[in-house]
C-alpha cells in the first residue's frame, strides 16, 4: 500500500467515504424518486469521481463516472425522470466504481476490470429515453459512444504505472473478478484510516507528556520502598507509558517525502535557469520526523538544495571536461542515527576548495591567518556557515549574497540541530543536517543552582566534572569570577550560572561542579551548584516576553510537579563567551569580539618574583603548563623544550625583564603563547589571576620589555609587550605580517 | 447594564476583574522564580500540566510588597485565549455592579494605575477599581 501516491491515497479514501454517502442517497431516491436534493447530492459525488480520476488519469472509471454523470445531469434537470430502468443502471454503476476503487487500492492502477457493458448499459437508457424526452441533446451525446471503446484503450497503457506501483499484474485480475472477498480480507483505505484534528493529536502529546512526569514520579517514589509488587507495578507502568510516548508520537510524525515532494520542481526550475542538468535522486524518503519540526526544516533544507544546484554543480561543459557525466546528481538523504534524523544534501560537484574558503574568510576579514593556519580542513569548511560569508563566483538571483548558510545554520540550530559540511574537491559536497526527531520530548540533565532547578538539553553536554573543594582550589584558576580550567590540558572558559541569571549560590563547601557544554562550535564550563538527574523532559513553550531574554528555551514541569526553566545553551554561549578566554581552535571570534568589548580584555596576570606582577592578554595564551625543569635543553645560546611532538622556544620571563625568580623547585610554570602554528612558552614564577582589565589607569611609565602599567585591583602590574617578549624567544615568531597586525591590535586594546 | 466582577484585594484596595476573563482562583501553588525577568513577574506555575506566568499585580501597580507571611492567592484569567495568573492578596467574592455605578480614573491618578484600571465602581461603601486585563497582561 505504500507504494500508492499520496494523492490516490487521498483520493481513495475521499472516494469512500462519497460512496458511502450515495448509497444512502440511492435508498432514499428509491423512496422519493424525483427528488432534485437527493439527486443533485449524487450527481456531485459522482462528477467528483468523475473529475478526480481524470486527473489521475485511471481512464475506465472516468469513462464509467463520465456517462453516469450525464445520466443524472438530466435527471437532476428534470429531463429524464427516474424508472427501475436507471435506478438499475445507476446502481450498477456505483457497483462498477466500487470495484475500480478496490483495484486502484490493491495495484495502484485499475487492472483490467472491462466497464464496456456498464458504460453501454447506461449509454442505452440514454439514448433509448432521452431521444423521445429531449431530442436537442443527441448531437451533444454522439461523442459519447466513444468511451466505449476508450476503456480498452485506456486499459492497454495501464501497465506502464504498474512498474511503479505494486508489480502484480497476475493476481489483480483474479482479484478484480471477486473483489467482495478480496475486500473483507482485509481492511481498505478508508476503514484503516481516519482523519484527526492535530489539537486533538497535541492535546493528546499533552496528556502523554503528564503522565511521562507522573511516571517518573511514581517510578522514584518505587525505588524509594521495599514494596516488590509497588516496583514490579511501576515498570510496567514505566513500560506502557514509554509506549504509548513512543505511539503518540508517531501519530504527529510525517514522512519527510512531505517536504521532498516540492524538490524536484525546484532542481528542475533553477537547473534550467542555471544551465544545468540535474538528476535528483532520494533516498529515505519515508523516514519520518514530527511535523512541527517538518515545518522549520522546510526553508534550510530548500536552501541547501538551492545553492547544492546554483553552486555546488557544475555546467554540462564543465563536467565534461573534468571526466564526469555532464548531468550531474543531487541526492537526498534521509535516515534514523542515534535518535536523530540525518538528512544530507549531497552533490557530485566541483567540491569546495578548504584553500578558497580560508582565502575568502582572510579577505573579508573573518579569520585571521594565524587562526586559519591552527584549523583543520574540515574545520575550515564549516565557515561557511559564518554570517557574511559567500564564495559565489558571482551574485545570482538564486544565491550568493552571502547571506543564506548562516541562515541555515541558526533555524537549524533554533530547533536543537546541528549542521556540517562536507567536501571533496573535484567529488561532490555533502551537507548533513542532524535534527532531533521532536522537540516535544527531550532528554535533559536537571541540576540546582541558587535552590533553583534547571534543565539542560542532553544535546549540548559533553560531560560533567566534579571536583572536590581540594581539587577545585588548585585545578580551576578561579579569581573575580573568570575562570578557566585545565580539561585534559586545553583551557575551558568557566560560566558560573549563578553570575549569569544574577543570583546566589548556596554552594560554600568549596565543590565546582562543572558541566561542559558545546554550543556555536565553542565549548565552555557551565559552574552549577548540583546535578541532581538525567530524565526526559516535556518541553513547555514560554510566552515571548520570557523567551527574549534570551537566557531560557522553554520550560517544563519536574516530577514532583515544579516547573524547572530550560536553560537556552545556545542564547549562553553568545552571552557569556564574547569576552571568555576561549578554547583553542574557538579562539577565532576571540580577536574580533575584544574590539567589540575592548573595556573587557582578559588578562593573565603572573608574578615573576620581586613582587613583580606582569598581565599578558589571555586571548592568544592556548595553555598554562607545568613543566620539569630537567627537560629543558639548550639549542645554540637559547633554551627549547620538548612540548607535544615539538620545540618551544623558552622565555624565561624574569631574566626578561630583569626581576630574580624566586621559585625553587624543579618544575616551571609555563604559559604557552601561539599565533599560526608556532608556540612560545613563557616561563613566569606563578599564575596569580586571570582578571577582565577593566581600569583604564595606565601609566605610561614603561621600561625594557613592557608597554605599561595598570592598576589590577589595587596592585600595580606591568603590561607585558608581549610582540617584544615573543621575539626575544623566537625571532622568526612574527615572519607573517597577518600575524603581526592581530596582536599589534590586540596590544593597542589592552593599553 | 450590569457586568459581574470578580474582587480581590491589594495593599487594602478592592479591585475586579470581570468575571468571564476569570478562570479559576488557585492557593497555596508552588512558583519557580524567573532570573533575570522583570519584577513583575512573580514565576511560572503548573496548572495540570501547563505552565502559566505569574504576575505580581502589586509589583506591576507599584503598591508596597507584600509581608512576608501572607501567602499570596492567584486568580487565573484568560487573555486572547492564553491563561494568565494574577497575583493577589486575598479573594473577594463575585459582585454584580451596574454601568451607571462606573466613573472613570480621576484626573489626579496618573502613573501606571492609570494605564492599568479602567475605573471605578462607586459601591455602598468602597469603591471597587477595575483592572484592564489586557493591559495589565501585556504590561
Amino acid at each position: 500500500m505504500e507504494e500508492i501516491d499520496e494523492i490516490v491515497q487521498e483520493f481513495l479514501v475521499e472516494s469512500h467515504e462519497n460512496l458511502d454517502q450515495l448509497d444512502r442517497d440511492l435508498v432514499a431516491l428509491e423512496r422519493e424518486p424525483g427528488s432534485r436534493d437527493l439527486l443533485g447530492s449524487i450527481f456531485r459525488t459522482i462528477h467528483t469521481i468523475k473529475g478526480t480520476s481524470g486527473f489521475l488519469a485511471f481512464g475506465s472509471l472516468e469513462s464509467v463516472t463520465h456517462v453516469g454523470e450525464n445520466l443524472l445531469a438530466r435527471l437532476r434537470d428534470g429531463k429524464m425522470s427516474m424508472t427501475p430502468q436507471t435506478t438499475d443502471v445507476l446502481l450498477a454503476m456505483v457497483d462498477k466504481v466500487r470495484e475500480l476503487l478496490a483495484v486502484i487500492e490493491d495495484c495502484g492502477t485499475e487492472g483490467d476490470i472491462d466497464v464496456t457493458a456498464v458504460v453501454e448499459r447506461i449509454t442505452a437508457v440514454l439514448d433509448g429515453t432521452a431521444a423521445q424526452a429531449a431530442p436537442t441533446p443527441i448531437a451533444e451525446l454522439l461523442p459519447d459512444p466513444e468511451p466505449e471503446d476508450e476503456p480498452q484503450a485506456a486499459v492497454e497503457p495501464e501497465p506502464e504505472p504498474e512498474h511503479e506501483h505494486e508489480p502484480t499484474p497476475v493476481a489483480a485480475p483474479a482479484k478484480a473478478t471477486e473483489p467482495a472477498e478480496e475486500v473483507s480480507t482485509r481492511r481498505n483505505v478508508a476503514d484503516s484510516s481516519i482523519r484527526v484534528d492535530v489539537e486533538l493529536l497535541d492535546a493528546l502529546m499533552r496528556l502523554v507528556g503528564e503522565l511521562v512526569l507522573t511516571r517518573n514520579q511514581i517510578v522514584r517514589q518505587a525505588g524509594d520502598q521495599d514494596d516488590l509488587d509497588l516496583t514490579r507495578s511501576a515498570q510496567r507502568l514505566n513500560l506502557i507509558a514509554t509506549e504509548l510516548q513512543e505511539g503518540v508520537m508517531k501519530t504527529r510524525m510525517q514522512p519527510i517525502d512531505h517536504l521532498w515532494s516540492k524538490l524536484p520542481r525546484v532542481v528542475r526550475d533553477l537547473g534550467a535557469a542555471c544551465g544545468k542538468t540535474v538528476s535528483l535522486a532520494m533516498v529515505g524518503r519515508e523516514t519520518e520526523l514530527d511535523r512541527s519540526l517538518l515545518e522549520s526544516v522546510k526553508d534550510p533544507l530548500t536552501h541547501l538544495v538551492r545553492n547544492a544546484v546554483d553552486h555546488g554543480l557544475e555546467t554540462p561543459e564543465g563536467r565534461v571536461a573534468a571526466g564526469k557525466p555532464a548531468e550531474g546528481v543531487l541526492t537526498l538523504r534521509a535516515y534514523h542515527e542515534g535518535g536523530q534524523v540525518v538528512v544530507e544534501v549531497c552533490d557530485d560537484g566541483a567540491g569546495i576548495d578548504a584553500d578558497r574558503i580560508a582565502e575568502k574568510a582572510l579577505a573579508s576579514g573573518l579569520r585571521t591567518t594565524a587562526q586559519l593556519a591552527q584549523m583543520s580542513p574540515a574545520d575550515i569548511l564549516q565557515l561557511i556557515f559564518l554570517p557574511g560569508f559567500s564564495t559565489a563566483q558571482a551574485v545570482t538571483n538564486v544565491s550568493g549574497r552571502g547571506v543564506g548558510m548562516d541562515v541555515v545554520k541558526t533555524n537549524i540550530e533554533a530547533i536543537g540541530g546541528t549542521i556540517e559540511v562536507e567536501s571533496v574537491v573535484g567529488r561532490g559536497t555533502t551537507c548533513r543536517l542532524r535534527i532531533p526527531l521532536t522537540l516535544a520530548i527531550v532528554p535533559a540533565l536537571t541540576v540546582e543552582c541558587a535552590g533553583d532547578r534547571y534543565a539542560i538539553p542532553q544535546v549540548s553536554l559533553l560531560e560533567l566534572v566534579a571536583l572536590d573543594a581540594d581539587r577545585a582550589a588548585t585545578a580551576v584558576e578561579d579569581v573575580n569570577g573568570a575562570s578557566v580550567y585545565r580539561l585534559r590540558g586545553a583551557l575551558l572558559p568557566l560560566v558560573r550560572l549563578t553570575d549569569v541569571l544574577g543570583v546566589e549560590s548556596d554552594r560554600s563547601d568549596g565543590h565546582v561542579l562543572i558541566a561542559v557544554l558545546q554550543a556555536e562550535g565553542k565549548r565552555f564550563g557551565l559552574v552549577i551548584d548540583r546535578v541532581l538527574s538525567t530524565e526526559e523532559i516535556v518541553v513547555k513553550p514560554l510566552t515571548s516576553r520570557l523567551k527574549s531574554l534570551g537566557t531560557y528555551s522553554g520550560a517544563t514541569i519536574l516530577g514532583d510537579g515544579r516547573v524547572a526553566l530550560i536553560l537556552d545553551v545556545q542564547a549562553l554561549a553568545r552571552r557569556a563567551l564574547t569576552a571568555e578566554a576561549l578554547e583553542r581552535g574557538a579562539v577565532g571570534t576571540a580577536a574580533e569580539e575584544q574590539k567589540a568589548t575592548s573595556e573587557h580584555l582578559r588578562m593573565l596576570v603572573a608574578g615573576i618574583g620581586g613582587g613583580r606582577r606582569v598581565a599578558i592578554p589571555l586571548s592568544s595564551v592556548t595553555r598554562l603548563e607545568n613543566i620539569a625543569a630537567s627537560t629543558v635543553e639548550v639549542v645554540g645560546s637559547r633554551e627549547v623544550v620538548q612540548y607535544r611532538g615539538a620545540i618551544l622556544p623558552l622565555l624565561r620571563l624574569d631574566r626578561h625583564l630583569g626581576a630574580i625568580s624566586e621559585r625553587a623547585g624543579d618544575d616551571l610554570v609555563v604559559v604557552v603563547y601561539s599565533a599560526g602554528s608556532r608556540s612560545v612558552a613563557i616561563v613566569v614564577d606563578e599564575i596569580i589571576d586571570i582578571v577582565d582589565e577593566e581600569t583604564d589607569v595606565h601609566s605610561d611609565i614603561d621600561d625594557h620589555g613592557l608597554v605599561g602599567s595598570t592598576l589590577i585591583r589595587d596592585r600595580i602590574v606591568e603590561v607585558l609587550d608581549v610582540r617584544a617578549a615573543i621575539l626575544a624567544a623566537d625571532p622568526k615568531f612574527y615572519s607573517d605580517p597577518d600575524v603581526e597586525i592581530d596582536l599589534r591590535g590586540e596590544l593597542q586594546e589592552a593599553v | 447594564m450590569s457586568t459581574r466582577m470578580v474582587t480581590f484585594t491589594l495593599d487594602g484596595h478592592l479591585y475586579g476583574v470581570d468575571v468571564e476573563a476569570v478562570q479559576e482562583v488557585l492557593r497555596g501553588q508552588a512558583r519557580t522564580r524567573i532570573p533575570l525577568s522583570p519584577v513583575t513577574l512573580a514565576g511560572l506555575i503548573n496548572l495540570r500540566g501547563q505552565v502559566l506566568s505569574a504576575i505580581d499585580l502589586r509589583a506591576l501597580l507599584e503598591l508596597p510588597d507584600r509581608d512576608g507571611d501572607t501567602e499570596p492567592m492567584l486568580v487565573v484569567i484568560r487573555v486572547a485565549g492564553e491563561p494568565v495568573a494574577l497575583m493577589v492578596d486575598t479573594i473577594g467574592s463575585v459582585v454584580d455592579v451596574d454601568d451607571d455605578q462606573f466613573e472613570p480614573p480621576p484626573d489626579t491618578l496618573v502613573g501606571v494605575s492609570r494605564d492599568l484600571l479602567l475605573g471605578a465602581y462607586k459601591l455602598e461603601d468602597r469603591l471597587l477599581l477595575a483592572l484592564d486585563v489586557d493591559r495589565a497582561v501585556a504590561a
